[in-house]
């Protein structure tokens, strides 16, 4: 299913979502959960600000050097038996897998979860060459069926409750209805055991790649991870460039913040190390493995101000914390990522023509930067975009001449003081300018104001 | 001691009553605080929507009128956050006012900073009444890093009862220009704050900043609650 960029609309997307009970419910159910869990993880950590130094430090190294790790990379990789391509944009991507399915006859796909599968549409364009991909992740399998795109990076149906799923199955797998969430897993793991073992090919993502090793790292809960990656004889990995570590001996830091960040976990269910296709000798394993390298833009954001977002490792913390991603959910933002990393990362892979009102979807409350595990400076990236926003045109012309006659007045008592008086005098009419959404929040300026009252 | 007090645009504007207060309180504990009449506001609203130059004429004017060696005293969290984390920034290229943006922001302190290490007014046995609890505003809790000294200056009030309320450090939604933005995610988080406050039986909730105590009011008044809602200068200077 193919879908529309809706960043343009985020704000009524946000009231559509604002209206809906079911999701607000169920997003701070999920939201206040992992936050508690996060919590109690991190607690027993003791280095844990240290840790944080050494894994950004790291992603610091990784982006100062990045074209050297995904040439090393490359090497690696390829020396260990695995094909690499590298895709500048979505569509070459989208190509690259399709020819590697078709030329090998591959038809039916199954996916383990990717949130670069979801940036580059990929499965709308397998679909269309006549594949059938079947998303193997509990979550991502929800929603597929729902015709839906993931609303979280970690947890693609939070928006959905239990009720809901137990409908869908119903509806759609003609299995009786449960909401129990036991129930319903094993309705799905049923379905997707048969997915399993008559698929032609897995895709994955991957959390981390191993420039000195050509390692793929995995890191996941459900199984269907090492079921997609190691099921079907052929295995085709796709990442973003910037996923690169150094060294495969980097890992421990970040098996150490990624889960706790992410779900609370002190470590996922499994941690899968990818160096290469089956050799002989090994007991399981892809025949043939192809990784594809995106790019889509990530060289450019590498040479601009807003680098750091790069940094980024996909816990997901810093949606689960932001007052805004809370309430309004995953959806509301209008592309693949969600969120403050995701109102960043959006607006830099998507050009600010198509994304601009979601630099201004944070209140700069500042959670993001307290959780993030690598030290991505959001609000100072937020900040930058609303310059750019500004500098590039995209303001609402009423706002750019309110902010500036209001820079020229705070640059001078005299011109601020009439402003305050003439707020004053004609508040009704300011009332009416600014709307009872904003002014009818406000009291009305006192008279005489504080600089008339002291001495 | 004479200290510089900056109203901010949004006291000196809309609540007088809490500039007025910090006054009494600064003067109680042998503060003489003194008011620049050329102050106008710290340039926030421009620097967080992204408008760099009006940002920086706003704290250019801001280092001119609050020049000297005197500490800056201010009842507003977000403010004095501006000041001391994003002026070194605004100015990073011009070292002359770089020097300026670094001594004014180590000049600068929060109220209750300013209150508690300096003034020991947590120490005064201030009187309080009711039962208060507080709301722990995004830019004291996270930027200036002020956790304790509000809770300090409440926990000493005699005859007061403090109760905690959960998630104090949530956002409220106001968000400065955000509040004028997205006004329906604004109204939605301050409805999602004022059930916590209504959750904690408390009859006054307090904060330092008055953007945030605003947006909770407004949010109070919408839903028909009848606990109060002050800012903590004049909630501490009812004792003195």
């Amino acid at each position: 299913m193919s879908h529309e960029q809706t960043s343009l609309a985020f704000r009524e997307n946000t009231v559509r979502a604002l209206e809906d009970s079911a999701l607000r419910a169920a997003m701070k159910q999920a939201t206040d959960t992992f936050g508690t869990k996060r919590a109690d993880a991190f607690a027993p950590v003791r280095d844990l600000e240290a840790l944080r130094d050494r894994a950004s430090a790291i992603r610091d190294d990784v982006l100062a050097n990045l074209p050297m790790y995904v040439d090393r990379f490359v090497a690696s990789a390829t020396r260990a038996g695995a094909a690499v391509h590298r895709a500048k944009d979505a569509e070459t991507a989208r190509e690259i897998i399709r020819k590697i399915l078709a030329d090998r006859g591959a038809r039916r796909i199954v996916k383990g979860k990717s949130m670069v599968s979801e940036e580059v549409d990929l499965n709308s364009h397998l679909e269309a060459a006549g594949m059938e991909v079947v998303e193997t992740d509990l979550g991502e399998y929800i929603i597929q069926m729902e015709g839906e795109t993931p609303s979280h990076i970690i947890v693609p149906a939070i928006h959905k409750n239990r009720r809901q799923v137990g409908r869908l199955f119903a509806d759609r797998l003609g299995v009786p209805y449960s909401d129990d969430p036991q129930a319903l897993t094993k309705i799905a793991r049923k379905a997707l055991r048969e997915k399993f073992l008559s698929a032609d090919a897995g895709i994955s993502g991957a959390n981390f790649a191993a420039a000195d090793t050509g390692s793929l790292v995995l890191l996941t809960n459900e199984g269907n991870g090492r079921m997609v990656t190691t099921v079907p004889k052929l295995h085709v990995a796709i990442l973003s460039i910037e996923k690169m570590l150094p060294s495969l001996t980097d890992l421990p830091a970040f098996l150490r913040l990624l889960p706790r960040s992410a779900t609370g976990q002190t470590i996922t269910s499994y941690v899968s190390v990818i160096t290469g296709p089956r050799k002989a000798g090994d007991a399981t394993g892809a025949k043939e493995l192809h990784i594809v390298l995106l790019d889509n833009g990530r060289t450019e954001i590498l040479a601009g101000e807003s680098r750091d977002i790069l940094k980024c490792i996909r816990c997901g913390a810093c949606m689960n914390v932001c007052p805004v991603y809370r309430a309004v959910g995953g959806h509301s933002y209008g592309w693949t990522y969600p969120g403050p990393m995701g109102m960043v990362l959006t607006t830099l892979l998507t050009g600010m023509k198509k994304s601009h009102p979601l630099v201004d979807a944070s209140t700069l409350c500042g959670a993001c930067v307290e959780v993030c595990p690598v030290r991505v400076p959001l609000a100072d990236l937020i900040l930058g975009l609303r310059r750019r926003k500004v500098r590039d045109g995209f303001a609402d012309p009423r706002e750019r001449r309110g902010m500036e006659a209001f820079g020229k007045a705070a640059a001078s008592p005299a011109l601020f003081a009439l402003g305050q008086r003439l707020a004053g005098s004609f508040w009704p009419v300011v009332r009416v300018l600014w709307g009872k959404d904003v002014a009818g929040r406000m009291p009305a300026p006192a008279n005489p104001p504080l600089r008339r009252r002291l001495p | 001691m004479k200290v510089l007090l900056f109203g901010t645009c949004l006291v000196d504007t809309f609540f007088p009553e809490v500039g007025e207060a910090t006054v009494r309180l600064l003067r109680r504990f042998g503060v003489d605080p003194v008011f620049p009449k050329g102050q106008t506001c710290c340039g926030q609203p421009s620097f967080n929507a992204g408008y760099e130059a009006q940002a920086r004429a706003a704290a250019e004017h801001f280092l001119s009128v609050f020049s000297g060696d005197d500490p800056i005293v201010t009842p507003s969290g977000s403010c004095a956050a501006m000041v001391k984390h994003y002026y070194p920034r605004l100015f990073r290229d011009d070292p002359s006012l770089l020097a300026m943006a670094k001594r004014a922001g180590e000049r600068t302190h929060e109220l209750t900073q300013f209150l508690v290490h300096v003034a020991k007014a947590h120490e005064a046995g201030l009187r309080g009444k009711g039962t208060v609890t507080y709301h722990a505003s995004c830019h004291l809790t996270r930027s200036l890093g002020v956790r304790e000294e509000p809770l300090a200056l409440l926990a000493s009030l005699k005859g007061a009862t403090f109760v905690p309320m959960p998630d104090a450090a949530r956002c409220c939604g106001f968000g400065g220009t955000f509040m004028a933005k997205l006004p329906e995610i604004s109204c939605a988080l301050a409805d999602e704050k004022a059930a916590s406050i209504e959750g904690t039986g408390a009859d006054t909730v307090t904060g330092c900043d008055s953007g945030c105590l605003m947006n909770i009011a407004d949010a109070m008044r919408r839903r028909g609650t009848r606990i109060r809602v002050a800012h903590i200068a004049p909630l501490l200077a009812e004792g003195l």
